[in-house]
């Protein structure tokens, strides 16, 4: 199991948010957590980069993470594309990706340079530009880029399809579905966008108020329509 | 607080006279207080506590912008030194009496604030410490310029007499210095008391803690904050007057940054935004270096530093905050 | 028409000091948004500590670079030791602990090396007069060395990866970390880099004003000018702005205000800048949306 996580408690200050969840990603596979606003999701990310107090087990490749710092979670091979994404701004798109691939030392970083580029068009076009003056879409791409720069074998995504328009949020989860089939990185995907979620899941968790209420593999649970229709509303 | 405790504040009101004898009690002692060293210490251990109660007062000034309102000045010794200088002109070139001179240093001093204030406006804290530290290291040169040497007396400085007791009172001038300053601070501090404890004092620390959410709440940001400076220059400004008078001189060397950095420290070690605390504040900063003499003859400022450091990791409250929590701690032991 | 130009061309030399200190304190900005005001005692220690080694018999470049390692040393030192444990602290606390460190450096420096005003020797000298006696020796000396640190450091931040690694904590400390970057380390390279280039600084400096414990308080003010003019966030407007008011500061002393007020210009350009275009001529506008 990539990661496992078995009674995670997580909050910020004196605050409890997250009661005790047990979920896992697999090698390779994809798991969605989802929920409304203010249910822990972002809260969950966060807890396995260190971003924020944590209680309970959270296993990487069997090693316990529990409470390391942001940087040392990173090195370990997770990436993480927090809400807001998290983009260099005042850096351009090219010092943005040097950044990705900043702690590795091996030599194919210019050739996942162009690896991505390939899946990320539109960030080539822009590659001497300011971050900054990227469109919500394209930062989102050079959100998950950067994440990919780290040759992780867990990705983290926060809300990818947050204040996006739909035509482009179906192109970002179009290069996800990529992402999930041509490399063997495992995803924790957290949205609010179920449908999208599902379709690109194996297995699926519900957040509500800091408790999983249901889980399952995605797949059953997208035909299941009473399932749909109490929990995620449509 | 456990819940029988807010239960019985509520039920009944009796239970909070107590705190009110126990200010009442505080209150006498300290004025008893104030009167027993006249009698009790020799010449030069008055006129420290004297120099004592009156870097106390300016401490005071200091805290009501930045520890009441939270605007940071490291300048707040330009404030002394204008108070400081009034009062020397005018009783060394016009021979006025010592009390004609504090209305009009007041004024000039809360004018100065007032000043000071509105370019401070437009400054965030660290911005406003800056230009207030620029400020305090380019007053020596100001006051030493020759275009104003005939008034100020130029590097020499000025020599002021300290007035003797009026009506033939039975003290020397040396006792009647010290009792003139604490009642002038007295009056000042139970004015800032009162102030903090009003609607202003509030509208003041709101501007603090929340400047955004103040101003959502429709108050006259600009006008508290200008006041504030104004009010705050007076007081460190009354200070500098009677310090003249107390030190019998006055010269521009006196009043370098050195002067904003020792309200500073007195300020963070008595306690940021305590009445209480500009008390401690001053007492620390005029006993202390001569503690950190005694302990190294050499770097007393180097100890002086490191005193601020310790407060500001340990005790950020500082000696007020101290006694705040050791209060709490006896009076919820007791119940 | 020689005095002027003469004026101009000193003021360029000792605005490349002002520049160097300038960049100093807007690096150390740019990284944690606070302004170092004991910058100029450190500065000042670090010299006298290369006014001893070269008292000691050490030849000058030798005792220069052995300066700047130890500067390095003394301010990630500080960093780590004295800025970590308050980063999370209100401004005021942060205001506290740097006017702590200019009592303690500013005190030490006296306590060790004494009050006495010292003379700093000086490696560039000439026989015969430079340019129709246009500049000095040393100002030409020292002009060539604070843009040669200059350009290094510039070079550093745009070319290499560590450079690149510490804009990056800077700028976004947050997501600094999420790509492993350890982001307190990065500070304390900044605080250390920003106590070589104030070394620097106070040994350019010292063979013209002599040296003595409170030698760089009004050098550090004029860098404050400097930088505010500049623009606090802008390294480069930072470094422009240094040597503007180097250039400013000498006509002003020489044709108007004389010399005992020359702070007073640097209190000028630092009240002006702040209440008419606070960012600075080439900072960022921040606006915030509340």
């Amino acid at each position: 199991m990539l990661l496992e996580a078995k009674g995670l408690k997580a909050g910020y200050g004196p605050t409890h948010v997250l009661q005790g969840l047990d979920f896992e990603v697999a090698e390779g596979g994809v798991t969605a957590l989802l929920g409304a606003n203010g249910a822990g999701k972002t809260t969950t990310l966060r807890a396995i980069c260190g971003m924020c107090r944590a209680e309970g087990e959270i296993r990487f490749q069997g090693q316990s993470i529990t409470g390391r710092a942001t940087e040392d979670v990173a090195r370990l091979g997770i990436a993480h594309v927090p809400d807001g994404r998290g983009t260099f701004m005042e850096l351009s798109v090219e010092e943005n990706f040097r950044l990705g691939a900043y702690v590795r030392k091996d030599k194919e970083v210019q050739a996942d340079f162009d690896r991505i580029c390939d899946l990320f068009p539109r960030l080539r076009q822009r590659w001497k530009q300011q971050a900054g003056t990227l469109s919500g879409g394209e930062q989102q791409m050079l959100a998950i880029a950067r994440a990919l720069l780290l040759r992780p074998k867990l990705l983290l995504l926060d809300e990818p399809s947050f204040g996006l328009a739909p035509l482009i949020v179906q192109e970002i989860f179009a290069i996800m579905r990529r992402i999930r089939d041509e490399s063997g990185v495992g995803i924790l995907l957290v949205e609010q966008n179920a449908n999208l979620a599902l379709e690109l899941a194996d297995l699926a968790y519900l957040l509500e108020t800091g408790r999983i209420v249901m889980h399952g593999r995605a797949a059953e649970i997208r035909q299941d329509e009473a399932i749909r229709r109490s929990y995620l509303g449509y | 607080m456990a819940e029988s405790e807010t239960l019985r504040s509520v039920t009944m009101p009796e239970a909070r006279n107590p705190a009110r004898a126990w200010r009442a009690i505080l209150v006498l002692a300290g004025i008893v207080a104030a009167f027993a060293p006249v009698y009790l210490l020799e010449s030069f251990q008055l006129f420290q506590l004297t120099m004592a109660v009156i870097m106390a007062l300016a401490v005071l000034g200091l805290n009501i912008v930045t520890g009441y309102n939270g605007q940071i000045s490291l300048g707040h010794g330009a404030f002394f030194a204008v108070g400081a200088y009034v009062t020397a002109i005018l009783m060394s070139h016009f021979d006025w009496s010592f009390w004609a001179t504090l209305p009009f240093s007041a004024a000039i001093c809360a004018a100065v604030g007032y000043g000071v204030g509105f370019p401070a406006l437009r400054l965030g804290g660290l911005y406003l410490a800056l230009t207030t530290f620029s400020l305090a290291v380019a007053v020596p040169q100001i006051l030493k310029h020759k275009a104003i040497e005939d008034w100020t007396g130029g590097v020499q400085g000025l020599f002021l007499v300290k007035p003797d007791a009026p009506f033939g009172l039975p003290f020397t001038s040396d006792q009647w210095m010290y009792l003139v300053a604490v009642f002038i601070a007295g009056l000042c501090f139970w004015g800032t008391w009162n102030l903090v404890r009003s609607r202003i004092g509030r509208a003041l620390m709101a501007i603090r803690d929340n400047p955004i959410a103040a101003e959502a709440m429709g108050m006259d940001i600009a006008a508290l904050k200008t006041g504030a400076f104004a009010v705050s220059a007076m007081v460190t400004g009354i200070a500098g007057s009677l310090s003249a008078v107390a030190i019998e001189f006055v010269a521009p060397d006196s009043f370098g940054f050195g002067v904003s950095i020792t309200l500073f420290v007195g300020m963070v070690v008595g306690g940021v935004a305590s009445i209480l605390g500009s008390l401690f504040g001053g007492l620390f900063v005029l006993f202390v270096p001569n503690i950190a003499e005694a302990i190294s003859k050499a770097a007393p400022g180097v100890i002086y530093g490191v005193i601020l450091i310790l407060f500001l990791f340990l005790l950020p409250d500082g000696f007020a905050g101290l006694l705040r929590r050791i209060a709490a701690r006896l009076t919820r032991g007791r119940q | 028409m020689d005095g002027l130009a003469h004026q101009i061309v000193a003021g360029i030399a000792t605005g490349g000091i002002y520049a160097s200190v300038a960049l100093a304190i807007v690096m150390i900005y740019q990284a944690t948004h606070h302004v170092n005001f004991a910058q100029g005692e450190i500065a000042t220690l670090s010299t006298f500590l290369a006014w001893s080694m070269i008292q000691a018999g050490l030849p000058y470049w030798v005792a220069f670079f052995a300066t700047i390692a130890v500067s390095f040393v003394i301010g990630v030192l500080v960093e780590r030791l004295l800025m970590r444990p308050v980063q999370n602290a209100p401004v005021l606390t942060h205001v506290g602990v740097f006017i702590g460190l200019l009592l303690i450096f500013g005190n030490a420096t006296g306590w060790i090396f004494g009050y006495t005003t010292k003379v700093f020797p000086t490696p560039f000298t000439s026989d015969k007069p430079l340019a129709g006696g246009l500049i000095s020796a040393h100002e030409l000396g020292s002009t060539v060395v604070t843009l040669v640190v200059l350009t290094l450091v510039w070079a550093f931040f745009r070319f290499t990866k560590l450079g690149l690694g510490m804009r990056a904590a800077a700028y976004n400390p947050r997501s600094a970390r999420l790509v492993g970057i350890r982001v307190g380390w990065m500070l304390a390279l900044g605080w250390g880099l920003a106590a070589a280039i104030g070394a620097v600084a106070g040994m350019m400096v010292a063979p013209v004003v002599f040296l003595d414990p409170t030698m760089m308080l009004g050098i550090l003010l004029y860098a404050f000018a400097g930088a505010l003019l500049g623009g606090i966030d802008n390294p480069m407007g930072a470094v422009i702005g240094g040597f503007v008011v180097g250039v400013l500061e000498n006509l002003a002393g020489a044709y108007v205000v004389g010399t005992e007020l020359k702070l007073t210009v640097a209190l000028a350009i630092i009240i002006g800048v702040l209440v008419v275009r606070p960012s600075g001529l080439f900072g960022r506008v921040v606006y915030s949306r509340v």
